[in-house]
């Protein structure tokens, strides 16, 4: 492999790695808080993919607007869905948590194909971002995955923000430490989870939105994301926003380069870093405690 | 008379599906056949669910496994016969289990749930990314298996009817292999990690190595209902380890009752009349689907075989208010 | 006879155990003597759960030694040291709800038999772990209630079944964490009966609240204080201690009652 192409698998990698992280942060923020196993985590990627199609045709062309729009409506959609769905999960062992989350995933994947049909659909890049920057005579690279990099990474930014420095962020570090103590300080605990769950919503709504224009819009790709997500969480460390970065890197990077080294055995090679992981700390990278 | 009661059913169900071929179509014999291979998956499912509080996400993949194997195992030309290659496909799903387990085994609770599911999806990926056993579009099987006894072909898998005896005798068999299993020390070391593990390691139980054996025995029967699958269907595609594969057998235990064997069995006559049903009705049987499992969950803890002991409560309830 | 003589069974030499920059214990030294009760206090807080599950093998000390008749164990996981004879109960009770009295000893009995030919089989047909449960329910008081499912007993009997599931897996030592916790005046004096009668075949560390029993039963008391060891004696150094008088200066009432 040359430098350049090495440096386009690098960017690739960087980038699917960052998408990865703003999905499986939202999933581990909910396992960590709330000891919610969701299963329609990739639903809700699916449903910000299906968001930007149903958006960019037609109703608004300008892309902040579309982005604005679009995370308000998932915000406010993760703040019903906690309200109608999961707020009833919290007390329920784990089995009913799958099961219940697996009947939404057949819900949301049955009211995908009644709304947009069954077909592979694109979105079209936007125009501000529609070229591609020539690295040699043959090889070049696209703007927009450029584009889908610095927007996650402004995410992340924003994210790490929330966390670190301010009162919703104490209560969330708090509450993924020691969910008693946050009762004890006397924090409205359903509201604080209900934000919480909303904020994942929309963390995995908008990879999916800035993402539609790349991937195209399929059935089935919540899914394929959902379980890469799990793999992130689980190596990474559950609750840990920081071990899912690692994790997320590690893991964009090995099918990245799976797919160029040993492209036959990609899809398997993921899981096997996560078997090493495993077996190396059963219970992830940052696992608190 | 109670146990009259409980028994009596049973009984009368077996009749029906004993004299069932002799009255229905073609189409009802193989979908009661398919349902009851679902039964056999469900119970081995249920063996970790139910009954070792071990919540595997990614069953499908030994179910799948062994019906590789049988397809792997029958090149063009090739005739097997059901003795050793029955045997075999069993063996083989119960050793992925076993070298899964040690990985799996050493994790709890939620990662237990996502790390089965992913060394479901790296035998899926093996399947599905390889040209191992025909890539995505999976592979016809060459030839059935045959069943020869002294010389006489006893069953010919070519005839559904005589799959689906094949399936009910099995069916019969592990459901009773597995009710005396239960009734042992062993079951009951089970039932005793499930509810509390910490106070078997504090009695002297190296819970791991339970937990070890019972993920291999699930494997392995797992594997006996995906044999069973190819005998039936006479093809092997990877959706046979798709994770859905794994959320619809998990979906089947739940819905029959967890920690019961007779949950599973009903769990999988339901999911499949459901799926039947559904389909006939509308062609959106997956949203019929999902608002049922939701709607299990918010009504019906305990499944389907708790509703007789829900009813007779109410019954109870209501006698002591008259 | 002084506790000279008397055999050790348990020797646990400078136990400690940090959990990231606190110390829960520090160099914690007990001797546990057959024919003993060497009951552990110290306020809430003060280590004991950490120390006994040091002994039981649940966690890891960070450093220091524990023997079992002279032999090395602290590397031994818990379900090889209960196989050895240290036996642990629990301060929550920690019985299988929905078996039988019977089956949850002979579960506990059982451990003791788990060669294939002995797992493979119903329990109650296995006469020997079937014996061992009629002796530890007889001795324990739970005869009469054998065939009850162990959820449905009372608060006091599920505490003596919880003893009783700890006495069929045939410790030498048993580590007992609180168990008058919860009882009535009647079902507490019955299980100290139950305490003295087993002092003599067994070594027995005994963490209780109840300071009328502690006193009653224990040859030997140590105290801890915030993961340290305070003094270590006879009953009557301990309660004329000026060091532990201070130490439980806010809890001292039930001591001064004695």
């Amino acid at each position: 492999m040359d430098i350049v192409s090495l440096l386009i698998q690098t960017l690739n990698a960087v980038q699917y790695g960052l998408v990865l992280f703003l999905v499986a942060s939202g999933l581990t923020l909910i396992f960590g808080i709330m000891r919610i196993i969701n299963l329609a985590h990739g639903s809700f990627y699916m449903i910000g993919a299906y968001m930007a199609f149903g958006l960019s045709s037609g109703i608004t062309e300008t892309l902040p607007a579309m982005i604005a729009v679009g995370l308000i409506l998932s915000f406010f959609i993760g703040f019903v869905l906690e309200w109608v769905f999961y707020a009833f999960l919290y007390q329920r062992e784990h089995l009913e948590q799958v099961l219940l989350t697996y009947g939404l995933i057949l819900v949301f994947e049955e009211l995908r194909s009644i709304l947009f049909g069954n077909d592979v659909l694109g979105v079209p890049v936007p125009e501000v971002f529609a070229g591609s920057i020539p690295l040699t005579d043959t090889l070049s690279y696209p703007v927009y995955r450029i584009f889908i990099s610095v927007a996650c990474l402004i995410m992340a930014g924003l994210l790490y923000y929330l966390i670190r420095h301010t009162r919703l962020g104490m209560m969330i570090r708090a509450g993924s430490h020691d969910r008693t103590m946050v009762q004890a300080l006397g924090i409205n605990i359903n509201l604080l989870f209900r934000i919480v769950f909303a904020i994942g919503f929309m963390l995995a709504a908008f990879s999916g939105m800035i993402s539609a224009p790349m991937t195209s819009v399929s059935p089935g790709m919540g899914n394929q994301v959902l379980i890469i997500s799990f793999v992130v969480v689980v190596i990474g460390g559950i609750g840990s926003v920081g071990g899912a970065m690692v994790a997320a890197m590690v893991i964009a990077f090995a099918d990245v380069f799976g797919k160029v080294l040993v492209p036959a055995y990609a899809g398997m090679f993921v899981y096997l870093v996560m078997a090493l992981v495993l077996l190396w700390r059963p219970e992830g990278i940052f696992r608190k405690g | 008379m109670a146990r009259f009661f409980r028994t009596f059913p049973l009984i009368a169900a077996l009749a029906v599906l004993l004299v069932f071929p002799m009255f229905g179509q073609i189409f009802y014999t193989e979908l009661v056949a398919k349902t009851l291979i679902l039964a056999i998956f469900a119970m081995s499912l249920d063996l970790l669910v139910g009954y070792t509080g071990l919540v595997s996400f990614g069953h499908a993949a030994y179910f799948g496994i062994a019906a590789y194997t049988v397809a792997l195992l029958t090149p063009a030309g090739a005739v097997n016969s059901i003795w050793w290659i029955l045997p075999v496909s069993v063996l083989a799903a119960a050793l992925a289990a076993l070298v899964i387990g040690v990985f799996v085994l050493r994790t709890k609770g939620i990662y237990f749930i996502m790390v089965t599911l992913a060394f479901a999806q790296m035998a899926f990926f093996l399947f599905h990314d390889t040209d191992l056993g025909g890539g995505s579009d999976g592979i016809f099987l060459n030839s059935k298996p045959t069943a020869h006894l002294f010389g006489h072909e006893i069953l010919t898998f070519e005839n559904p009817t005589h799959i689906y005896y094949l399936v009910l005798a099995l069916t019969i068999f592990v459901y009773l292999s597995l009710r005396w299993l239960l009734k042992t020390s062993f079951g009951h070391i089970l039932i005793g990690i499930r509810s509390n593990e910490h106070r078997m390691v504090a009695m002297g139980y190296n819970t791991f190595n339970y937990k070890l054996a019972i993920f291999t025995m699930a494997g392995g029967l797992a594997g006996l209902a995906g044999f069973l699958q190819v005998l039936l269907t006479g093809f092997v595609t990877p959706e046979m380890l798709a994770w859905h594969q794994s959320g619809n057998v998990l979906l089947v235990v739940i819905l029959g009752g967890i920690g019961t064997l007779i949950g599973p069995v009903l769990g999988a006559f339901t999911f499949v009349a459901l799926q039947e049903f559904a389909q006939g009705l509308v062609d959106r049987w997956q949203l019929v689907m999902g608002i049922f499992v939701i709607l299990v969950v918010f009504a019906l803890p305990g499944g389907l075989a708790a509703i007789p002991a829900r009813v007779r409560r109410r019954l109870v309830k209501g006698a002591q208010h008259d | 006879m002084t506790e000279r003589h008397r055999e050790v069974f348990l020797e646990a030499r400078s136990l400690s155990r940090h959990f990231g920059g606190l110390a829960a214990n520090s160099n914690v030294s007990v001797t546990l003597r057959r024919g003993e009760i060497h009951a552990l206090l110290g306020p809430n807080g003060a280590g004991k759960s950490t120390f006994i599950n040091m002994l039981s093998g649940d966690l890891p000390p960070s450093s220091g030694t524990i023997l079992l008749k002279g032999e090395d164990v602290s590397g031994l996981p818990a379900h090889r040291r209960s196989r050895i004879g240290i036996g642990r109960s629990f301060q929550r009770t920690n019985i299988f709800p929905t078996f039988s009295v019977q089956e949850n000893c002979v579960l506990a009995a059982q451990s003791r038999q788990q060669q294939p030919g002995k797992i493979f089989r119903p329990p109650l047909h296995n006469q020997a772990v079937v014996d061992r449960s009629h002796e530890v329910m007889a001795l324990t008081g739970l005869a009469h209630c054998g065939s009850q499912i162990a959820g449905t007993l009372s608060h006091g009997e599920q505490r003596q079944l919880e003893i009783a599931m700890v006495l069929a897996t045939n410790p030498i030592v048993l580590l007992l964490d609180e168990p008058l916790a919860g009882m009535g005046a009647d079902e507490s004096s019955r299980m100290v009966d139950l305490l003295a009668r087993l002092r003599r075949d067994h070594a027995i560390l005994l963490v209780e609240h109840d300071m009328d029993a502690v006193f009653a039963l224990a040859d030997v008391i140590t105290v801890l204080v915030n993961g340290e060891l305070l003094e270590s004696g006879p009953p009557a150094q301990i309660k004329a201690s000026p060091a532990v008088r201070s130490a439980y200066l806010g809890e001292d009432e039930e001591i001064d009652h004695v």
